[in-house]
């Protein structure tokens, strides 16, 4: 048992055995979500935050969902509603929260390393739902749950990540969980949104879409994500679906056993087409399942991660 | 190095093992009633051998679970989390008569434990416990209904149970000097 961490800021600082800790914990919380009573009791009387600067449905939904199956006190603070629109900063909303008693801290918000700044001023445990194009660890806690439990292992998988890699966190976080877990990464996208640089991460870059497939075990497509995007960064969403789009003709070139992954919300038509979306090999529903038991498993782990010193004091 | 001292050897086990299967035959007259449950991770295999040796006495099979008591638990915040183990109860225990089968009684904590994560899974007519040892020290009004060997123990002590199903040789260690 290797988890003595009190927060989830990233998945870049997890080791392997931490990383293998949150998913051998998730198979335990996915049986929770399959029996007649999906509630246990292990954070009874503590209080979770979910604090959704950037806007966000499916991750805090999720979050929620999770945090009511372990029993756990929840209040939700979004961007419109709270006072960060009235030019409170960061600091004091979070000072402010953790004035009621918070344990945990679950945190969206625009900027990059915003989780980071909240984990040194305050007392609260902080998970990263999300920051700017940084890091989405829960995201690639459940992908690569997802991919060990149909695949049964992750080590020397070809995973290759199609679509918008420049602006996506689920990009960098799901590369550094790969690679730390021995499968071979391979990205794929318009040159203007899968720069050469994520080589050094350890990827192959190319911008021949079959040929990204055509080895593939897993394909993960990406949402293009109009809202944090110029322009000019592609002509039209309609070359973008003739160039790079997922549909029957392009995933015949796939190996048949290769099985399809997206994180939601799709764009059917642009990144995927229908039919693939639909189909007995896409896996994305069986991912928000799964995405329910890695979040439980995140929120147990860090409520025991409090370091050995703290626990010992209590003693 | 603590010092270890053997309790139990491989065939002081299996005898114990034997007793207890025959006492839980005797107090339960509809055997078709009586499911086994072992508390993760020791205790799961000494159900099954439980199972083994009840169904050779009964002459029908024992349906034999495990449950892992970690989101049970009442110290959560004050430990590392706990490594979760399976639960499969591949039953309903709804009416029938479950014996929690654990390898060491202690605190009690862990069988208070066990008792509340049952109960999400059904009623149960009635729970029964059953330990290879009872090292004594209760926090908690919990008795063992079979017991496989009384030992008296001090705090600092500990009891280990090394199974073969957990690539060990059969044996029961006291382990003294050691916190707990």
């Amino acid at each position: 048992m290797s988890w003595n961490r009190k927060h989830l800021l990233d998945i870049e600082s997890l080791t392997p055995e931490e990383i293998v800790t949150v998913l051998d914990t998730a198979r335990a919380f996915r049986a929770v979500g399959e029996r007649a009573i999906k509630k246990v009791p292990a954070l009874r009387g503590k209080t979770v935050i979910n604090l959704f600067v950037e806007p966000s449905t499916r991750t805090r939904i999720s979050f929620e969902l999770s945090e009511q199956r372990l029993s756990a006190d929840i209040i939700n603070f979004t961007a419109e509603a709270s006072s960060l629109k009235k030019g409170e900063t960061l600091r004091d909303t979070a000072r402010n929260l953790e004035a009621l008693n918070a344990d945990f801290i679950v945190i969206r918000h625009s900027a990059s390393g915003a989780p980071h700044f909240l984990a040194r001023v305050i007392n609260a445990s902080i998970i990263n739902a999300g920051d700017g194009a940084h890091e989405h660890p829960t995201q690639a806690l459940l992908d690569v749950f997802t991919i060990r439990e149909k695949k049964g292992k992750v080590e020397g998988l070809n995973v290759t990540i199609l679509g918008d890699i420049l602006y996506s966190r689920v990009a960098r976080s799901n590369i550094w969980a790969l690679t730390k877990l021995g499968a071979k990464v391979t990205l794929c996208g318009p040159s203007t949104l899968v720069p050469r640089v994520f080589e050094q991460m350890g990827c192959r870059v190319t911008y021949d879409v079959e040929e990204a497939i055509r080895d593939a075990d897993i394909i993960n497509l990406l949402r293009i994500q109009h809202e944090r995007q110029r322009k000019t960064m592609f002509p039209s969403l309609g070359e973008y679906a003739t160039l790079f789009g997922l549909n029957k003709e392009r995933l015949k070139r796939a190996k048949p056993e290769a099985l399809i992954m997206h994180p939601g919300p799709i764009n059917r038509g642009v990144e995927i087409d229908s039919e693939i979306a639909d189909c007995a090999r896409s896996l994305i529903l069986e991912q928000v399942t799964n995405g329910l038991a890695i979040r439980m498993a995140v929120l147990f782990l860090v409520n025991g991660g409090k370091g050995p010193q703290e626990i010992a004091a209590k003693r | 190095m603590p010092e270890a001292s053997p309790i139990l050897n491989a065939p002081a086990i299996q005898r114990a093992l034997t007793r207890i299967a025959h006492e839980i035959a005797e107090h339960n007259e509809v055997s078709s009633d009586v499911v086994l449950i072992g508390i993760q991770r020791p205790g799961v295999p000494l159900a099954r051998r439980l199972g083994t040796l009840l169904s050779g006495i009964w002459g029908q099979q024992v349906p034999t679970g495990s449950l892992d008591v970690s989101m049970h638990r009442d110290d959560l915040d004050q430990r590392a989390a706990p490594n979760v183990q399976p639960t499969e109860i591949p039953f309903d225990v709804t009416g029938k008569t479950v014996v929690l089968v654990d390898d060491v009684l202690f605190s009690g904590r862990t069988t208070r434990a066990a008792m509340d994560a049952l109960n999400d899974f059904g009623r149960p007519k009635r729970i029964q416990l059953a330990v290879l040892v009872d090292r004594g020290h209760r926090e908690l009004p919990i008795k063992a209904d079979f017991v496989g060997k009384n030992v008296p123990t001090a705090m600092n002590e500990v009891v280990a149970v090394h199974l073969t199903e957990m690539g060990a040789v059969d044996e029961v260690v006291i382990e003294r000097g050691k916190a707990r």
